[in-house]
């Protein structure tokens, strides 16, 4: 056991978001996107039922007129390492979706999900999507579908999965080259797509790798780490009004806080 | 009457055709509700309201309302067949036990059907029993309901089993005979499911630890709100029998308990009310006082309109202290007028407090920049929650018509 309450392997896989470098192009987005086959719609107007892994938030600091500043939040499934369950697992009835203690990363079984959207209502970063629609693609676009990932059914909730399947692809690699399987590491879609390498990604528990340091800096926090989620998911970022806020203390001018 | 021989004797109904014609009635709400549920199980939750902001809606709330109702039943036979040996003047509830029984079958039953319309793969609802996740509230739930409407169905048979034709039959008599014989068991095992089950579904919102609106800390694995939904629904429950009870009265205008009934039901709701509308004001000002602040919210981050801090006033005062404190005294609780009002607010209380715990829960945004969005249902939700209330009306009107209900029904009403 661990000081987190469960049984945990040597690798914790995690993401830094560099929010000072990030420009908000989307390019995670998009590349997510593709990568995880994501359905759409040929009308995404509303954002309430539109599927989308790597979401980015708009934050300001509600001041007027040149003390007015902006950043750009893009933001995964958290992953959450909260001591036994994330909000999301420890609710779902039927085990859809797990945390694999071995990485922690938190997957989703969509043969098995019965589309409670329980875990669509204890995941506090709205990281999770359900499946409104059968999923379709325009022609010829399902001739183009990441042979890796499953597409997923209407009914089924679905999310960020780190790009698991990219962990098993350079795991099989390891295998047949005779390396040590616990030392892989791989970079999802939305870091490798990232123009200004605002992401990065690896093993927080490797205190040598790059996210272990950055998760460090005097600049990281996570979003509302007062809940007790323990997010695997790090941002950085140099204004203090951004870091107040992500953790669900900010002050505007008036005193008030903004909700 | 072509339907004379299955009436009970020595009670007068409507003429059938007029009975005909209220069924048709129903019929058709049920059927308008039945066509939007199969709209909604073809073409899949689009047809709703829902959406990724709001994963829980109209069936929820309904089924949990619905659901804290029913709770007369096994809260009356708790109180009938277990305590009544030691509290004599429980027995009165025998005059109204049946009704309870049948309140708390269609709710359940209603509960159920409606469930099914709110999952995204109906086919693999059973899922839930194989893959069981033992952590999960809802397992609980799920498991709770179904066994709990099983003793239901029991209970509910041998009352089907007194109708007249049936009562003929040799073997339907002695079956219903030895089951009725046995419902004191029956009605202590339903009371022990149903504690769990009503805990159980006050546990779904409590666990939800990243939710600070709906999170409450509480004993063992089981939050607060667990045992708050079970004082709430064993307060409210019995009122709304005693209400069911009095439309009836108002609609076949006849006499069908005594008032000592609703006077009994009167203090019984009335002293549960006061324990849990107590222990709610302390939850209630734990919660904001305290736990939210370490969380880094304050009680005006969880209200806004439509949503407004108006709901708490409502549900708390308004539905709380006043019908508790108007059924607590002896001098209020005379007049029928205060005496089914209050009961109509327990009702109305218990039943904003499911919206709120589920609907205002996953209003109030949790991430700072997130935005205030609202809940509208649509008629594919609306119908077949008003298609379930059309089915209670309907199995009540049917037991009450064929079936020997109200054993002081005869007495009561003297046919010249
Ligand atoms: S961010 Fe949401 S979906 Fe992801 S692990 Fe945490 S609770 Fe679950
Ligand atoms: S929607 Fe699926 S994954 Fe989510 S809680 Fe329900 S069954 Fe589990």
């Amino acid at each position: 056991m661990s000081e987190q309450g469960h049984k945990q392997g040597a690798v914790r896989f995690g993401m830094v978001i560099d929010l000072d470098k990030c420009t908000g192009c989307m390019a995670c987005s998009v590349a997510c996107q593709a990568e995880n086959n994501i359905s759409f719609r040929e009308d995404e107007s509303n954002k309430l039922r539109s599927i989308s892994w790597m979401e980015v938030f708009y934050l300001d600091n509600d001041q007027d007129y040149a003390n007015y500043q902006y950043t750009y939040l893009p933001r995964p499934c958290m992953h959450c390492d909260a001591p036994h369950h994330a909000p999301c697992t420890f609710v779902c009835p039927v085990n859809a979706t797990t945390r694999d203690e071995e990485n922690g990363i938190v997957g989703h079984i969509y043969p098995r999900c019965i589309g409670c959207r329980y875990c669509i209502v204890a995941c506090p970063y709205h990281a999770r999507d359900f499946n409104w629609w059968d999923p379709a693609w325009p022609e010829p676009m399902e001739a183009m579908l990441n042979p890796e990932v499953s597409p997923r059914m209407r009914g089924v909730v679905e999310k960020c999965t780190f790009c698991h399947h990219r962990l098993l692809k350079a795991r099989a690699k390891a295998f047949l080259e005779e390396q040590d399987l616990y030392e892989v590491t791989y970079m999802p879609a939305c870091g490798e797509a990232c123009p200004t390498k605002a992401i990065s990604f690896g093993n927080l528990n490797d205190a040598e790798s790059q996210v272990a340091k950055l998760a460090k800096d005097p600049r990281a926090f996570r979003l509302l780490s007062k809940l007790n989620t323990e997010p695997k998911v790090y941002y950085l970022s140099k204004h203090e009004w951004v870091r107040k806020q992500g953790d669900k203390h900010f002050q505007n001018s008036n005193g008030n806080k903004r909700g | 009457m072509m339907d004379k021989a299955l009436i009970p004797e020595g009670v007068k109904r409507c003429p059938l055709p007029v009975f005909g014609i209220w069924l048709l009635v129903l019929l058709a709400f049920i059927g308008w509700g039945v066509y939007a549920g199969v709209a909604v199980l073809i073409q899949a939750l689009h047809l709703t309201g829902l959406n990724d902001y709001f994963g829980f809606g109209l069936y929820i709330t309904a089924d949990l309302a619905i659901i804290a109702l029913g709770a007369g039943a096994f809260f009356s036979g708790f109180l009938y067949y277990g305590l009544s040996r030691l509290f004599p003047a429980l027995k009165e509830l025998h005059k109204i036990i049946n009704l309870a029984v049948i309140v708390g079958f269609v709710c359940y039953t209603g509960a159920l059907a409606v469930l099914l319309l709110e999952v995204g793969q109906p086919l693999r609802a059973w899922f839930g029993y194989w893959h069981a996740n033992v952590h999960s509230m809802l397992t609980e739930v799920i498991f709770c309901i179904t066994c709990y409407a099983i003793v239901l169905v029991i209970e509910y048979v041998p009352i089907i089993l007194s109708n007249r034709k049936l009562e003929a039959i040799r073997s339907a008599r002695v079956f219903g005979h030895t089951l009725h014989d046995l419902m004191a068991i029956f009605a202590l095992t339903g009371t022990f499911l149903s504690f769990f089950h009503q805990g159980s579904l006050g546990g779904v919102a409590g666990v939800l630890f990243a939710r600070p609106f709906a999170y409450r800390t509480g004993f063992f694995i089981w939050p607060w709100t667990f045992f708050l939904f079970i004082l709430s629904a064993i307060a409210s429950g019995p009122a709304f029998t005693a209400l069911v009870c009095r439309s009836m009265e108002a609609v076949t205008r006849k006499k069908l308990v005594d008032r000592s009934v609703y006077e009994l039901i009167a203090k019984i709701v009335g002293t549960l009310l006061s324990i849990y509308i107590v222990l709610k004001i302390v939850d209630t000002v734990y919660w904001a006082l305290f736990q939210s602040p370490q969380f880094g919210f304050n009680l005006g981050d969880y209200y806004r309109a439509p949503y407004g801090m108006w709901l708490l006033f409502v549900e708390i005062i308004v539905c709380g202290v006043l019908p508790t404190a108007a059924l607590l005294y002896p001098r209020t609780r005379q007049s029928n007028i205060v005496m089914f009002l209050s009961f109509l607010l327990a009702c109305v209380g218990v039943t904003i407090n499911r919206f709120v715990m589920t609907i205002q829960a996953i209003a109030a945004p949790v991430m700072p920049f997130d935005k205030w969005e609202v809940y509208v249902p649509t008629v594919y939700e609306w119908a077949p929650i008003i298609a379930m209330i059309a089915y209670c009306a309907l199995i009540l009107s049917l037991s009450y018509r064929y079936l020997p209900l109200f054993p002081r029904e005869k007495e009561l009403n003297p046919t010249s």
